[in-house]
């Protein structure tokens, strides 16, 4: 490759935090007008290194160079002079105000620092593009996860970014969202631009991207062009051995005559749910399938007693549950695993220990009074049961990398041993190790006679971990399946037709 | 078990202080340390016992209320009203003593605070109103309790047995002679230091401060969480209130009034997060203490005390951008 074809160029770069070395060594090139994807498992440096180039950490060693350019004083500001942008894990906009004035935040139209006309139309050009369809006077707090996450990339493409870096842009999308993202993303490749593709989503990379650089903790394995990988040939370099991808073995469903650990009884929510009857049996994973918005996460929030149910019944364990709250339904035994585990989930000013304990404290004390022993033996246990790294009792788990946060968050109600644990997109934004560490915790879970109510976007994973599935749509449930009977396009197929049907005018 | 656990991969941890995390972590400490040696090294009269002693007995109420107060910060509020609490204490206490009963007055005055916090802490969970806000108009309201009930007038009590809690001395042994408000301050600071530590109170008060969606997702009562820290904080208000009218002999409506805002700076200096969900009382109290080393300086050095809360100002100023340089990355 020519100097001149090098978009970014990293020379020998390395980072450390807190004496924890993330980074050693780094040399990579990526090729002007390509999409070149960066994989590794979670806590291997892949979004550290994206970081780097987007000028949000300061390499200690080494150098990187835009356009043949060495950048020095870097940061998110300067990378931007330099066409850079970077579109986060975690999402990065201003909640209070609206779509446009978050695409254009600090690009507004103006005359001599006064705000003008001119905003909607050009958000209407740029609309052109990519076509994602969002209501621009929208105020962004109200936004689903996946509608922000288009609302970021439109800011870098509103930037005039020469450089993209994408760091697990579909970890929050649904297949066909994806797919739009990834015409987008051929659409500024065909423009010349470089897009930097951060991602598990190795079927995502190798549809779309034309090189990958393998990484493996903190170090770079190799770089090729994606056309003489394999699904199989990444995990390998990955993991650093040779592995299938399996789905672990589920305990026997129990028969349908075992009576329920939950029941929910044509309930209905101000939150958008009407008529969901469901059952959950003790030993038993039940899945949800639906699209985003489908209501997945609001029938697992009236289940935990976080939104209050409007109508019909709830039971727990045959028992009524009238105005559950979040504390009823823990002391009764219910666990839920939110799908946003850095705003709903973790304590990120403390550390690992006092995360894992906050669902049961009651368990590990008397009078009030916390015995510090049981509480260090039951982390340390958890500790070493999820192989949470680093594996200290203190440790900062605002600096965990995605996946040893999410085992964290599971040790919390692993530890409670809960009768129904609900578990909403347990695998998000996780790397394969912990995404199959997680997996082995669902089976292992219900095998002990928990009932599972699983909840994911990527559709594989509902329907190989679970015996029973409920398809979702608009609020409602309207099937329920035997797992093994679906497969993933004819459960997608399914909940496509039933939206439309739905809605006879989105069709079209 | 333990053999699983020493085998998970450690290596990449190193557990090693840089210089810089150590002035950040402790930055409040080496000031301290700092203005011991200064002041040693300028006045001969500094480093004695009896004036030691000295400055801690006339920082106990800024202690008690600022200790409090980190509780309050720590789980994601902020209270501006203890000062008025401090006033209508004071002058209850005043008004009790000297009408019903001395040592009555003494356990009135932290209930009194004790009603107030709670009502503060009501108020702001059942409307979901900004703790700043609700304490900032609760501050008006109880100060023009204070003024109302005494008609502006001070209240003198001229009471041995209620001079007892501010004044008298416990000697103890080798000329050393300790006030029993410094007891007091003691015995609160380890309750509420042990409450912090060891209860799940305290582990709520951190989880709510850090996260309140989390917490209530994790089936704490959050709301409760919140009023019980309003409600510590008035209660020491009152106390501080109380032992300031025993030592004054003088109950007086206007008493505490800028309390507040010393016991704010005070937090802040030692470095605990306005933004909560952190911090430790060993902070706050060497905050308390570097507050109470500058102004004993400016005693026993003589400067124009007319410096002294640009210094403060300054101190704090150097502090809080010490502890945000670290932060960095």
């Amino acid at each position: 490759m020519s100097p001149d074809e090098r978009a970014v160029s990293v020379r020998g770069v390395a980072k450390s935090f807190g004496g924890t070395r993330i980074l050693s060594d780094i040399s990579l090139d990526i090729a002007a007008g390509t999409v070149h994807a960066l994989v590794g498992e979670n806590g291997a440096g892949k979004s550290s290194l994206g970081k780097i180039i987007g000028g949000y950490y300061t390499p200690d060693e080494g150098e990187v160079s835009i356009f043949g350019k060495v950048v020095t004083r870097y940061s998110p500001r300067e990378a931007l002079g330099v066409g850079v942008a970077m579109i986060h894990q975690e999402l990065q906009l201003a909640p209070e105000l609206n779509v446009v004035q978050n695409v254009f935040l600090g690009r507004e139209s103006n005359r001599y620092g006064v705000l003008v006309k001119g905003d909607l139309e050009r958000f209407a050009a740029l609309e052109k593009t990519c076509n994602f369809g969002i209501d621009p006077l929208a105020k962004v707090a109200r936004l689903r996860l996946a509608e922000r996450q288009k609302v970021e990339i439109m800011r870098a493409i509103a930037r005039d970014a020469r450089v993209i870096i994408m760091d697990e842009p579909t970890s929050s999308l649904t297949e066909d969202e994806a797919d739009r993202l990834h015409e987008v993303i051929r659409l500024l490749k065909a423009q010349g631009k470089t897009v930097i593709y951060v991602s598990h989503f190795l079927d995502h990379i190798i549809a779309n991207c034309d090189n990958v650089t393998v990484m493996r903790d903190g170090h770079v394995v190799r770089t090729a062009p994606i056309a003489g990988e394999s699904k199989k040939s990444l995990v390998d370099s990955m993991l650093g051995q040779t592995s299938d991808i399996l789905w672990p073995e589920l305990p026997p469903a129990p028969d349908v005559s075992v009576p329920a650990v939950a029941e929910l009884r044509n309930v209905a929510t101000s939150t958008g749910l009407s008529n969901i009857s469901l059952v959950v049996r003790p030993g038993e994973i039940v899945g949800l399938v639906g699209l985003v918005g489908s209501g997945r996460t609001e029938v697992a929030r009236a289940m935990f007693g976080a939104d209050p149910i409007r109508s019909g019944e709830y039971y727990i364990d045959g028992k009524l549950q009238p105005r559950i709250k979040v504390m009823d339904a823990v002391a009764q035994g219910v666990a839920l695993v939110p799908e946003d585990r850095r705003k709903q989930g973790l304590v990120l000013t403390q550390t690992v220990r006092p995360n894992i304990s906050l669902g049961t404290l009651d368990a590990i004390s008397r009078g009030g009074i916390i015995s510090r022993s049981r509480e260090v033996q039951r982390v340390k246990e958890m500790i070493a049961h999820f192989g949470i790294v680093p594996g200290q009792v203190d440790g900062r788990v605002l600096r965990y990398s995605g996946g040893n946060q999410q085992k964290v968050l599971l040790s919390k109600w692993a530890v409670a041993r809960p009768k129904l644990l609900i578990l909403d997109e347990p695998s998000r934004g996780v790397d394969i190790g912990a995404r199959q560490r997680i997996h082995q915790f669902i089976v292992e879970t219900a095998r002990q006679g928990v009932g599972i109510l699983l909840i994911s976007s990527e559709l594989e994973e509902v329907i190989n971990l679970s015996h029973r599935s409920y398809l979702l749509s608009d609020g409602r449930i309207f099937a329920e399946e035997p797992s093994s009977s679906l497969t993933v396009e004819s459960a997608l197929h399914r909940v496509f037709l039933e939206q439309n049907q739905e809605h006879p005018e989105a069709a079209a | 078990m333990t053999d699983a656990t020493a085998k998970a991969p450690m290596a990449r941890q190193r557990r090693g202080w840089s210089i810089a995390d150590i002035v950040r972590e402790y930055g409040v400490l080496l000031i301290i340390v700092l203005l011991l040696v200064v002041l040693t090294l300028l006045s001969d009269s500094f480093l004695t016992p009896r004036n030691l002693l000295n400055i801690l007995n006339q920082s106990t109420p800024l202690f008690i209320v600022s200790c409090a107060l980190t509780l309050v910060i720590i789980g994601g509020g902020f209270d501006l009203s203890t000062g008025a609490i401090f006033g209508v204490a004071a002058v209850s206490a005043a008004w009790i003593a000297l009408n019903v009963d001395p040592y009555l007055a003494m356990v009135a005055a932290p209930l009194i605070g004790i009603v107030l916090g709670t009502i503060n802490g009501v108020i702001i969970t059942a409307f979901n109103v900004h703790s700043f806000l609700v304490t900032l108009a609760t501050s008006l309201v109880y100060r023009g309790m204070a003024i109302l009930v005494t008609n502006g007038k001070l209240i003198p009590v001229r009471i041995d047995e209620f001079a007892w809690l501010g004044r008298q001395k416990l000697d103890l042994g080798g000329g050393v002679a300790v006030n029993v408000a410094v007891i007091v301050m003691l015995v609160f600071m380890a309750l509420i230091m042990f409450i912090l530590n060891r209860t799940t109170l305290g582990r709520a008060i951190y989880a709510v401060g850090g996260n309140e969606e989390a917490a209530l997702l994790s089936g704490i009562r959050t709301n409760l969480v919140k009023i019980i820290t309003f409600a510590f904080s008035g209660g020491a208000a009152g106390l501080a209130g109380v032992i300031t009218v025993s030592r004054l002999s003088m109950g007086e409506p206007q008493a505490g009034t800028g309390l507040e805002f010393e016991a704010i700076a005070a937090v802040i200096l030692g470095g605990t997060s306005i933004m909560g969900g952190a911090g430790a009382i060993w902070r706050s109290m060497a905050g308390v203490l570097l507050l109470a080393l500058i102004g004993n300086g400016f005693n026993i050095l003589n400067v124009n005390p007319f410096f002294k809360d640009l210094t403060t100002g300054v101190i704090i100023v150097l502090a809080v951008a010490l502890a945000a340089a670290g932060n960095r990355r």
